[in-house]
């Protein structure tokens, strides 16, 4: 047994590829304290018990040793906020995104996604061999948070850059300099932040047809956000409808090559796609774990008192593999019901996007399996990203037959 | 396995929520015999919640209300026929127009129906509605388009509140009598009541508590008004009874079952009881129509009249008609159900009836945003939120383990300990005193109910 802890051992990038059977050892522990004073919990009835439990913060400001670096000039944004701050900024944002008061967006945004997804596949027609992820499962949906949005699209690169360092500086696992990360992140949220509101300032004043501007001129009952809250609401919105879309995409895509009887079952019948979808959330979560809870008082969850103060892991991907809630977890199960995963998490920070990233996917995914001839991995394990909590390829090449001037 | 029961004949009466998702589950778990479904209206299975909401707002139109079905159901469907009566002896079910339906296993799903206003000529009085059905949705948002100077709802429960919701977002008058000293008193008790008695007046119902409507008024067949116990009178041209619901189990009388205006009593595994309190094993009962045994809150006999209820317990008692004992399941679903009215979510867990306290656990009346809990001898029984639904989950929880009463303060949006007051449900039932009971396993086949000695 290495005298390693299990949270460093996940962190280990040589784990990245597979970090179930951490996973597995993980849930024999129960909760499992850290010597760093940490607890992971991975199992799942005791996950969903502390995401739902209104003793459990988002905001790390209530850890007994806040993390030194982040005296942001900025505050939260509203996943790293407790209610009822949370809860009104949540509410504020979504009245220009979801039901009730915008029904219609993720909707309207469908024509767009398959739009963009056949651009993105035309592109490929010619080529035996594509990296998956930056010839479409990065491109598409920073296309679409950004027509979304209203984010221009020349400005996209810079978008880029500052989301992958804000990313980074998440990240507490051994690499670079954390002092330095924390630094860079924290000059990324600022820039980033001050560019969202400047074109949230300008959309005030020249309105378009996207959120931005319904933003910006939605009088509700409540008010509107004002500039350090709009700053940091589309920060969020901008980064959470980044990356996560990105590993899902290219997650599905490695899940569905590992499974090639379920690719040709989904070939066959495409209506199986949306729970496909949610399997893969529970299979290969984009999301692997929340690592920024911190209970206000101490809680007893498995037998366990977790002391007020203390960091709190919740491992929602190895929640999704345990056997005491899902039958077979190590199935992939195209088809499987009674599936409530955690891909999305749970509570009341349950993902905002949800219904935009299931539909991108779904889109992405049918049109690549439509597209796509004879796709072959062509290196299995494919190179990951650095970050344990956002898991996920780097690149995943695939090998292709090409259809000599054939087209769909 | 001996027991097995997956061929033969089974016939369900009541085509309606809990009617199709029987027949989808028996389907599901391979049952290949002969099945036949008997709804006594004539449309195929629809879904009720939005008939209150949606559909009276015109936003949906009351045909718009089909009920999804999960999968292809082989089944002989008679509808508009009502079954009336039951001859268990030769095991068949007689419908009204004469036929018999031989049966080996029967389920009982015939539901409620709204409760009439009891004066006949005054209910025949044009403009005096109930709403239960599609057809009655329809023709009350019929009435309402042609915009009338003031309705009237008599009775506010939840029903009665979401009518006169929609009434007021139509922008028309609205009076709503209610003979309890709050709406939805009845089901949440006096602290959610005064909150929603506040909330009616806040957006201009002319709520009358305490008070009953002892007389509807009319001329040349048409209603014009109604008189209160109070001694007022006021004008309407419409006026919505929402009295509630009595069960439809008049057509068991002389079947020897245990069935009466509470419903048919059966067991945790939905098989009925007969007046012996003896249970039959081929008479299964589901839906709003049951009255069924719950651990958590002292084996009492509850009958819900819940979607949600509707759904597990239909689930249940079509597993254990195809199943042998061993493999049979009890319906231990923690009762579970919400309403929309003057823009807010309510949504509850539990049973907050079954309590002598509750507490303010998250949130604040001021807000407009807040969940309730109920306790009951020191355990929490039940847990209402509104506009918080998202939190009732661990409401939930700590329903199902017999979590202490009041729960332990911390919450974020509720540090210090909130305030314990008496729970004021009207006409408290003289509860028993019992062993504490709490549920384990989250899976249909791994649900238990567990003894724990009172702390
Ligand atoms: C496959 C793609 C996605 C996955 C797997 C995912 C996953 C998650 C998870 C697990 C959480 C919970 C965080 C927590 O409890 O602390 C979350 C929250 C959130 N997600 Fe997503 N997400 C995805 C796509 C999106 C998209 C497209 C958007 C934006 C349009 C978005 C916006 C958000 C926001 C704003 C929150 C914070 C919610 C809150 O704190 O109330 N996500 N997401």
């Amino acid at each position: 047994m290495s005298t390693e802890t299990l949270l460093e051992r996940i962190n280990a990038y040589e784990n990245r590829a597979d970090p179930y059977p951490l996973y597995a050892e993980l849930r024999e522990h129960g909760v499992a304290q850290q010597n760093d004073g940490s607890y992971l919990v991975g199992t799942y009835h005791e996950i969903a018990a502390l995401l739902h439990d209104p003793r459990i913060s988002s905001d790390v400001r209530h850890r007994s040793t806040p993390d030194a670096a982040r005296p942001d000039a900025l505050p939260p944004s509203f996943i790293a906020l407790d209610d009822p701050e949370h809860d009104r900024l949540r509410r504020l944002a979504m009245r220009p995104f979801g039901p009730p008061h915008s029904p219609g967006r993720v909707d309207a945004l469908h024509e767009d996604i398959v739009e963009i997804a056949r651009e993105l596949t035309d592109g490929l027609r010619d080529r035996d061999r594509i990296d998956l992820v930056d010839d479409f499962a990065y491109p598409l949906p920073v296309t679409v948070i950004c027509r979304l949005l209203g984010v221009p699209h020349e400005d996209m690169p810079e978008l880029r850059g500052w989301t992958n360092t804000i990313i980074a500086s998440l990240d507490h696992s051994p690499g670079e300099d954390p002092q330095e990360k924390q630094r860079a992140g924290t000059a990324a949220r600022m820039a980033m932040g001050a560019y969202l509101g400047d074109l949230a300032e300008r959309r005030r004043a020249n309105p378009a047809d996207d959120m931005i501007s319904a933003l910006v001129h939605d009088d509700g009952p409540e008010g509107r956000l004002d500039k350090p809250e709009l700053m940091t609401t589309l920060t969020l919105l901008t980064i959470a409808g980044h990356e996560t879309t990105v590993n899902l995409i290219t997650n599905g895509m490695l899940t569905l090559l590992r499974h090639p009887e379920v690719l040709e079952r989904l070939r066959r019948e495409p209506e199986l796609m949306p729970s496909a979808v949610e399997e893969l959330l529970r299979y290969e979560p984009p999301v692997q774990m929340l690592p920024q809870r911190t209970p206000l008082t101490d809680i007893e969850v498995g037998g366990v008192i977790i002391p007020q103060g203390a960091p709190l892991f919740l491992m929602l991907a190895s929640g999704n593999r345990d056997p005491l809630r899902f039958e077979d977890p190590d199935h992939f199960d195209p088809a499987r019901r009674d599936n409530r995963h955690f891909g999305f998490g749970s509570g009341v920070h349950s993902c905002f996007g949800a219904p935009l990233a299931r539909v991108e996917t779904q889109v992405a995914l049918a049109e690549l399996l439509r597209r796509l001839d004879g796709p072959r991995l062509v290196e299995d394990p494919p190179p990951y990203r650095h970050s344990p909590i956002l898991r996920g390829p780097r690149h995943l090449p695939i090998a292709t037959d090409v259809r000599a001037g054939a087209d769909a | 396995m001996s027991g097995e029961f997956k061929s033969g004949r089974i016939v369900i009466v009541g085509a309606s929520l809990a009617g199709l998702r029987a027949a989808e589950t028996l389907r599901d778990e391979g049952f290949t015999g002969e099945l036949t479904l008997v709804g006594d209206e004539p449309h195929p299975p629809y879904d009720r919640p939005p008939l209150s909401k949606q559909v009276l707002l015109g936003r949906v139109p009351a045909a718009d209300v089909g009920l999804p079905a999960r999968r292809q159901v082989d089944a002989r469907w008679k509808l508009g026929v009502r079954a009336s009566g039951l001859d268990p002896a030769a095991k068949e079910v007689l419908l009204a127009n004469g036929e018999r339906l031989p049966f080996d296993r029967l389920l009982i799903t015939t539901g409620t129906r709204a409760r009439p206003w009891p004066h006949p000529e005054e209910a025949r009085l044009d403009g005096v509605l109930t709403v239960r059905t599609v057809d009655d949705a329809s023709r009350l948002a019929e009435r309402l388009d042609a915009g009338p100077r003031r309705v009237l709802v008599i009775g506010a429960g939840f029903t009665g509140s979401e009518i006169a919701s929609a009434c007021r977002e139509r922008g028309l008058a609205v009076t709503v009598a209610e003979r309890g000293p709050a709406p939805l008193v009845g089901a949440l008790g006096g602290t959610l009541g005064s909150f929603a008695a506040r909330l009616q007046r806040a957006h201009g119902v002319d709520l009358r508590c305490g008070v009953t409507v002892t007389s509807l008024l009319g001329s040349n067949g048409r209603l014009t008004g109604a008189e209160l116990s109070d001694g007022s009178r006021i004008d309407v041209e419409v006026a919505v009874v929402a009295l509630g619901a009595v069960r439809n189990t008049e057509w068991l009388d002389g079947s020897g079952l245990a069935a009466g205006p509470r419903g048919v009593a059966c067991d945790a595994g939905c098989r009925a009881f007969n007046m012996y309190g003896i249970v039959t094993d081929d008479v299964f009962v589901a839906g709003d129509v049951a009255r069924f045994p719950h651990p958590l809150f002292d084996y009492q006999m509850l009958a819900l009249e819940h979607w949600g209820n509707a759904v597990e317990q239909a689930e249940v008692a079509a597993h254990n008609m195809v199943n042998p004992g061993p493999l049979r399941r009890p319906h231990l679903a923690v009762p579970a159900f919400w309403s929309s009215q003057f823009g807010l979510n309510i949504k509850s867990v539990g049973v907050p009836t079954f309590s002598d306290q509750v507490t303010i656990a998250q949130g604040s009346v001021e807000e407009g945003r807040l969940v309730v809990a109920y306790g009951y001898r020191g355990r929490i029984t039940a847990a209402v939120s509104v506009n918080r639904a998202k939190w009732l989950e661990h409401y939930q929880r700590l329903i199902e383990t017999a979590a202490p009463f009041p729960p332990e303060p911390g919450a974020a949006d509720r540090p210090t300990a909130p305030r314990v007051m008496a729970s004021d449900v009207p006409d408290p039932k003289v509860l028993s005193h019992g062993p504490t009971v709490a549920l384990t396993g989250h899976l249909p086949d791994r649900r238990l109910a567990v003894l724990r000695p009172m702390a």
